[in-house]
Formats: C-alpha cells, sequence, structure tokens
C-alpha cells in the first residue's frame, strides 16, 4: 500500500493496485457523516473504435454506447434494479459518463461496507436481454430530447463540434435517437468486456473510514472474482488536422435570450503527468486573468452589456483533446463573439501584470482548498488526473511554481487565431 | 448522541449561531433575512439580493469589491432568495478557505467577517438613496434573470405550475419578483426599503468552521453595528387550502420534449403530527429511483428519463415533474395518479418503506456534511419554531407507521396538471386531449 501524504493540506490518499490490476484508493475524512465512493472505467464516449478483446478484431461501435452501456448496467441478472438493493442499505447510486470516462457512485452513511461491494458486484455482474436493451431506448430517448431544449448544452456542445474535424469528442455523448437504435446486447456485452477489466478502472473511497480495512475487503472481493491481468485496451483516434473545423455555427432554438460561446481548440495534445497539469492550469490561470470578475475585461463587458451573471470560461484537457469555452447569455452574440476575441489578442501584445497573476494564483488555491469540502470533487478529480498520469494534490505545488514567462508563452500558444471558433444559439424567427 | 453542537447568542437584535467544527477546510458565514412574501416588496428584495453583494462605501465598485475578495484566497461573497411558505428569505454568504491551511494570513476569518458587515451595512449610498449607476447596472443583472428563466423548461414549468396552483396566495409570488416591477423601483425607494428590513427584520448570523465562539463574537459585535432593531416577528403559518375538481393548464413552446408538473396539496405542513409521514410518503411516492413514480414511469412503461416528486413542508405541497413525448401526456397522467392510489389503498411493501426510511435519513445526515446544507437544516427550526433537533427528526421516520403513511396519500389531493408541449404540426405529435 502506497501513502501519499499531503502534510499542508491535512489530507493523506492510501493508494494500492490489487493483483488483477485494479487500483483502489482511500481518503479518509474525518468528522463527515458520509462515505462516497466512486468507480471508474477509463472509457467515455470518444472511444468508439477499438480491439474488442472477444472478438479480436478492430471495431467501430455506434455513438451513444458507452452512456448506453451506464444505464443498462444497473439492471440485474435477476431482472431488478440494483437501486433497490442501494436504498435497502440507505444509499444514493448514480452514475454519469463523460468523453474519457464512466463513473458509478454512491454516498451513504450506514453500511458503507455493504455499499462498496453493492457497487463493485453490480458494475462486475452485466445482465442484458434483448427486451431490456428495446427499452431503455425510450428511456434515453427522452433524456436525448429534455439535452436538445437545453440551450446551454446546446452551444456548448455545439462549440466543441466547430472545433473537431474528425475526433470522436465532437460527437454527442449520449448519441442521437438513431444511433442509439443500432445498440444491441451484443454490442454492450463487447464494449463491456473490453472495458470494463479491472485493470482499466479506479475505485476510489471519500469518507469516515479505515483505510486499510477498506482496500482489504476490497481486495477479498476481487481475489473471489476471476479476472486475469490485461494488457492495456487498444483504441484508435482519427488524425486530427490542426485548425478548427468550422469558424461559425448559428443554432435556432426557442430561446428568448440569446447564447454565445467562443473558444479555442488546444494545438498540442498528449501531455501527461506534471506536464499536463501545469499546462491545464496555466490555460485556467490565464483565463482568469483575462475575463474573471475582477479583471477590466470583465467589467468593461457589463458595462457594454454584451455579459450578465451567466458568464463563464473554463478550460478542459484530456489526453487526446483540448478545449476553452467562453461565453453565456448576451443581447448581440456578434458583439460579444468579437469583443472577446479583440480583448484576447489585446493580451497577447502586453506582459502579464504581475498582481493580477499572484491575485489569480491566491483565487485558485482558495478555490482548491473550498473544493477539498467536497467528496465528489476529491473522488471525481483525482481518479481523473490519475487517467492522465498526474496527481491532484499537485495542484498546489503547480500552482505556486507558475511562471509569468511560462504562461506568456502558453498564452501565445492556445489562443491562437486558426484555432478560434464561436457558437450562438439565437431565436427562431 | 448530539450531531451539531451550535452555540446560539442574541447579538445587537440579531441571533448568533456558531457550529464550531474542524471538518471543513472553509469558514462560512451566513447572514439570513427573514419576511414576508409580499407583491410590494419581493421585486425589491430580490433587487437588494443583487445591489448589496456589488458595491460598498469603500469599494465602491464591483470590481474593486471583487479584487478584495480575491485577495482574501478568493472568498465568495454570494446571495441567495428562498420562498419558504410565506416568508422571503434573503441570505447573504460569504465562504472561504480556512486560515489553519494559508500559513500567512491569520487575520482572513476576522477581514471576510468585516466584509460581510461592511456589504450589508455599509453599501454604496449616500443621502438616502443607493448609487444610481450601481441600481442601474444591478436592475439589468436582474432583469435578465428573470427573463431567461423561460429558456429552462424544466424551472419554467415549476414555476408556472405554482402560478396556476397557487393564484392568489403569497406562495405564488415569484421569488426573484417582477420585471414589470423592475423599473419603477428608484434609488432612493430600494434605500427606503433596505432600512425598513434592516430595522424590522428577523436575522440570524451563522458560523461554520474552525473558529474559537469567544473570539467571533468579539469580530461580530464589533463589525455587525446593527442599530435599533425592532424585529417584527413572523411566526410560521398555514392555512389549508381546500381543493375542487383538478385543473388541466396547457401551453405550447418551441420544444422537443413536453414537461408534465402534477401539483397536489395534502395540507400536511412541518409542525403537523403527520409531517413525517409526508416525508416517508412522499419518498414511496416518487423522492427516490425505488420509488413508485420511477419504477412505474420510467422502468416499467419507459416514458420517461425523470419522473420524480418533492414535498415542499412549508406549504404542504407535493410536486410530481417528468419529460414525456407529447402524444403521451394522458397515458403519463393515468400512471401517475395510479400510483398515487395504490399507495392509498396500502398497495406497498415494507421493503419499500424501509428503503425510504432508510435514504431519508441518510439525506439528513449527509447534509450535516456541507456547510451550506447544515446552515439550511439548523435555520428550518428557526422558521418554524421548532426544538425538533436532527436526532429526533431520525427518530420520527422511524416510527412512521403503514397506516400514517396510507392517511397521508389518503389527503394528498390532486389540484392542478400543468403541461408544456410543442407547436402545432410537431412531428413528436401533439396532446390528445
Amino acid at each position: 500500500m502506497e501513502i501519499q501524504r499531503f502534510d499542508r493540506l491535512q489530507e493523506t490518499v492510501y493508494r494500492e493496485v490489487l493483483p488483477n490490476g485494479l487500483t483502489v484508493c482511500v481518503l479518509p475524512k474525518k468528522g463527515f457523516q458520509r462515505t462516497y465512493a466512486t468507480f471508474a472505467t477509463k472509457y467515455g464516449s470518444i472511444d468508439n473504435h477499438f480491439k474488442s478483446l472477444t472478438s479480436k478484431n478492430w471495431v467501430r461501435v455506434p455513438d451513444g454506447i458507452a452512456h448506453f452501456l451506464e444505464h443498462k448496467l444497473f439492471e440485474q441478472p435477476d431482472g431488478t434494479d440494483v437501486f433497490h438493493a442501494f436504498s435497502r442499505q440507505g444509499a444514493e447510486a448514480n452514475a454519469y459518463t463523460t468523453f474519457t470516462r464512466t463513473t458509478y457512485l454512491f454516498s451513504s452513511t450506514a453500511n458503507v461496507e455493504k455499499n462498496v461491494e453493492t457497487l463493485i458486484d453490480f458494475v462486475q455482474t452485466p445482465a442484458f436481454t434483448d427486451q431490456s436493451v428495446e427499452k431503455e431506448k425510450g428511456i434515453i430517448g427522452q433524456e436525448i430530447r429534455m439535452y436538445n431544449d437545453t440551450p446551454d448544452w446546446r452551444v456548448y456542445f455545439g462549440l466543441i463540434e466547430n472545433m473537431y474535424h474528425a475526433h470522436p469528442v465532437k460527437i454527442d455523448i449520449a448519441g442521437t435517437i438513431e444511433s442509439i437504435a443500432q445498440i444491441t446486447k451484443e454490442s454492450l456485452y463487447e464494449c463491456y468486456h473490453t472495458f470494463y477489466h479491472p485493470g482499466n478502472m479506479v475505485l476510489f473511497i471519500v469518507g469516515p473510514v479505515d483505510p486499510e480495512r477498506m482496500i482489504h475487503l476490497v481486495a477479498e472481493n476481487q481475489a473471489r472474482k476471476n479476472y486475469t491481468k490485461q494488457a492495456p485496451v487498444e483504441r484508435r483516434y482519427p488524425e486530427e488536422p490542426a485548425g478548427v473545423a468550422k469558424a461559425k455555427s448559428v443554432l435556432k432554438m426557442g430561446v428568448e435570450t440569446p447564447k454565445s460561446m467562443v473558444g479555442f481548440k488546444a494545438a498540442r495534445v498528449h501531455r501527461s503527468g506534471q506536464d499536463y497539469l501545469k499546462h491545464e492550469l496555466s490555460v485556467q490561470i490565464l483565463l482568469e486573468l483575462l475575463f474573471g470578475k475582477s479583471s477590466d475585461n470583465y467589467r468593461r463587458l457589463i458595462d457594454e452589456k454584451l455579459i450578465d451573471e451567466s458568464f463563464s470560461f473554463e478550460y478542459t484537457e484530456e489526453h487526446e483533446y483540448g478545449f476553452s469555452a467562453i461565453g453565456g447569455n448576451t443581447e448581440d452574440p456578434d458583439r460579444l463573439a468579437a469583443r472577446l476575441f479583440e480583448m484576447i489578442m489585446a493580451q497577447k501584445e502586453r506582459p502579464i501584470p504581475e498582481e493580477a497573476l499572484e491575485r489569480a494564483r491566491k483565487k485558485r488555491l482558495g478555490s482548491f482548498l473550498k473544493a477539498l469540502n467536497s467528496p465528489e470533487y476529491i473522488a471525481n478529480q483525482y481518479t481523473r488526473y490519475l487517467f492522465n498520469g498526474a496527481n491532484l494534490f499537485d495542484i498546489v505545488a503547480v500552482l505556486e511554481d507558475l511562471r509569468a514567462e511560462e504562461l506568456e508563452a502558453v498564452l501565445h500558444e492556445h489562443f491562437d487565431e486558426r484555432a478560434f471558433t464561436q457558437c450562438q444559439v439565437v431565436r427562431r424567427a | 448522541m448530539r450531531l451539531v453542537t451550535e452555540i446560539i447568542r442574541p447579538i445587537e437584535g440579531i441571533t448568533v449561531h456558531i457550529v464550531p467544527t474542524d471538518k471543513f477546510k472553509t469558514l462560512t458565514f451566513a447572514v439570513q433575512f427573514r419576511g414576508r412574501l409580499k407583491r410590494e416588496t419581493v421585486t425589491k428584495r430580490a433587487l437588494l439580493a443583487y445591489v448589496l453583494k456589488s458595491a460598498t462605501a469603500k469599494s465602491p465598485s464591483t470590481q474593486l469589491l471583487q479584487q478584495r475578495l480575491d485577495d482574501l484566497y478568493g472568498a465568495s461573497l454570494t446571495s441567495q432568495i428562498h420562498k419558504r411558505g410565506e416568508d422571503h428569505i434573503l441570505s447573504f454568504l460569504l465562504h472561504t478557505a480556512g486560515d489553519r491551511f494559508l500559513s500567512e494570513t491569520s487575520t482572513l476569518a476576522a477581514d471576510s467577517l468585516e466584509l460581510l458587515a461592511e456589504a450589508i451595512l455599509a453599501p454604496h449610498a449616500k443621502d438616502g438613496a443607493f448609487d444610481e449607476e450601481t441600481v442601474n447596472k444591478e436592475k439589468r443583472a436582474l432583469r435578465q434573470r428573470l427573463e431567461s428563466i423561460i429558456d429552462d423548461k424544466m424551472q419554467y414549468a415549476n414555476i408556472r405550475l405554482i402560478d396556476e396552483m397557487c393564484r392568489g396566495e403569497a406562495y405564488a409570488l415569484h421569488t426573484y419578483g417582477y420585471k414589470e416591477d423592475l423599473e419603477a423601483i428608484s434609488p432612493v425607494d430600494l434605500y427606503d426599503y433596505y432600512q425598513q428590513m434592516i430595522k424590522e427584520d428577523e436575522i440570524d448570523l451563522y458560523v461554520i468552521g474552525d473558529v474559537d465562539p469567544d473570539r467571533i463574537v468579539g469580530i461580530i459585535e464589533k463589525a455587525f453595528a446593527f442599530r435599533g432593531r425592532q424585529p417584527v416577528a413572523h411566526p410560521f403559518r398555514f392555512v389549508p387550502v381546500e381543493v375542487g375538481a383538478p385543473k388541466t393548464i396547457r401551453e405550447s413552446h418551441d420544444v422537443e420534449q413536453g414537461k408534465l408538473n402534477l401539483g397536489y396539496r395534502t395540507n400536511i405542513v412541518i409542525g403537523d403530527p403527520l409531517y413525517y409521514a409526508a416525508q416517508v410518503f412522499n419518498g414511496l411516492f416518487g423522492g427516490f429511483p425505488h420509488s413508485k413514480l420511477f419504477m412505474n414511469v420510467r422502468e416499467k412503461a419507459s416514458l420517461a428519463y425523470y419522473a420524480a416528486s418533492r414535498y415542499d413542508s412549508y406549504k404542504g405541497l407535493i410536486l410530481v415533474m417528468s419529460g414525456i413525448e407529447f402524444s403521451n401526456f394522458d397515458k403519463t397522467v393515468a400512471i401517475i395518479r395510479q400510483q398515487l392510489e395504490s399507495v392509498q389503498s396500502g398497495d406497498f411493501d415494507d421493503v419499500a418503506v424501509d428503503q425510504t426510511k432508510a435514504l431519508l435519513k441518510n439525506a439528513v445526515l449527509e447534509a450535516l456534511d456541507s456547510p451550506f446544507s447544515l446552515i439550511e437544516q439548523l435555520y428550518r427550526s428557526v422558521l418554524v419554531k421548532s426544538a425538533d433537533d436532527l436526532d429526533r427528526w431520525l427518530t420520527e421516520i422511524d416510527r412512521v407507521s403503514r397506516d400514517d403513511i396510507v392517511r397521508v396519500a389518503q389527503q394528498t389531493v390532486l389540484d392542478t396538471i400543468y403541461f408544456l408541449h410543442g407547436k402545432e404540426g410537431d412531428p413528436h405529435g401533439n396532446p390528445t386531449v
């Protein structure tokens, strides 16, 4: 068992890789009532082309299948829903799928050991029938329609779609009503057996627990199952040309208030470890300097009546892709996009102000500390960083080391004209 | 065992609540203003939520105030407005990293509390009026918020159901006020209302974190110089409402998915002998994934992605929400109504009752792990002047019997069905009724 102590933050992570390849992490939280656990596989919507471990062939699977699989795993071999077992044990369970991960989770203040076992066992016991697969199509169909009616969702995913020529990050995570129609029991099993091997998964437990006891419990559980060590899954992603696929798109919806988002596609990806963490933090700090609530730009945009409290910005990076997204509600989508672009380009002509950098650094450190109140944040982000070869708790050290010259380099690389795109949602006439 | 240690002290006509705990990495301060919901004041109150957090006399612009907050390790100053029965609650929250993790800054707690006091008691105002520019800016922010509600169809449908169901009751008033009332509010009007609120509202201040209570009380006494307070007591009140034949309201928007909301009245509110049974009933009916609505609307009939109910214990309502194909309106309404009937006739097993109780207790205990939900829980007993603490809550839930649940179900009456659907000629079909 590896023990990682982060003295200044007063947190400790206990980590062990089991013989079958499963990584188990425990972070004890003294004084907390509840235990929160996630069981995540490094498998998301972008992993749609891979070497199948059942047929040994390279296969392309329908859009939305990772998310569909997430829904179907809740069904038990006896036809019941695992929610019932969790409810009996006083746990709230849930799951979600992103571009790169599928995560199953529970939160409970009682029966923690039982709930941990239930979490692992249900994910490791697939039971799909033709009938139940068909039935799920109606439910997920409504989930897709719900997102289609959500303008914030549409503008955000529309922006990503603009950026990418070929990479599957441009495809909706839940797929479309047409694409999920092609999903079968067999295709679900093929994905399951390829991506749900313990070697591709991480279990993270946060709560008032004894770490050694937890790790022992999980080890025993896994020893009872017949997993043999497996080589990493082979995945293929299409060659992605530099620059954006589309510089602008306009979506018409039944909205009262239009929306405008702009973003830049990361020029270079495939970073890992500290390098990855540093790059992600650098772009985030730059965005804070450019558009944070204490910035001159934010004040100007408010004064020009181009933004309101819905305005936000973010930068996300994963091994295969990365992008910034900036914007929100606005009465004048074209003007807002143009102003955001101008402001970013103007910053490239000026040095980064030291005082503002110190302030942004302090703010980010404070927000990281605040986030450590949240077991959700810790478990999900720790796992995300682990899948990218980095450590969540290194954020503090990397943050303290960031230098203005390094930020300038990132500023010039990321905010490149050819990587710029915008997406708008406007009123349907 | 007591789950929470709460130190309560009256200071200068306000009530201070301190929960010293080292489990959080943060310090959280909240000031809660409690007044009655009234059409004449809802919009002013909402506007104050914006104006007070945007500037102070000492930091007379949002940018300057924000720079101070950023310097306090990204402290956040936010405001929230809630409706609790007939009360309109305005809260100001300051949330910051805890001192002990930040080597150089042992004055963070005092600085944060002083800044919060400044926002509330030393606003950017002079000669009996708020700064006009600030008021105009924040009017725009509030107006934008009000205008964007219609673009969030789930939230919009919830509001519309209450509009129709509780027409004429104070509870139907919109939490964030009305666009048509906004323009007429002058910086003087707003300042007059602000002074009245500072003087007459019941005010509670919460402090959650690793603090020394005596030291914190000292800081509060100095920083929060409320003077001449004459609080007007607002005892919790509830007037039961008779329900006639259920109303059905339909509305058409440019959408792909229909939003179906059903409003039921139980007339059982917090403090009622059946209050705990109402909690269990709601959990059994639609509160969780093992509940009847989820099982039957989603899992069995495949009609929806979400189908759930919520119990508003200050108003005695059970509110059901779901998102469906337009053409499935009749079918879904029938299934939802059947689920209530099945509970009314005692058609539910003990396992489901146990599951529900386990999850209700879990939810209450989990709330102790976040400073914000902890404040909300503690404040509930202030609102209803109830002596029930969390320990009591847990035992009472366990005591709820099948008969109690059936009694609540039988008292639960459908009042209004609200359905937001697509336009004529839409490919997903039109409502059939």
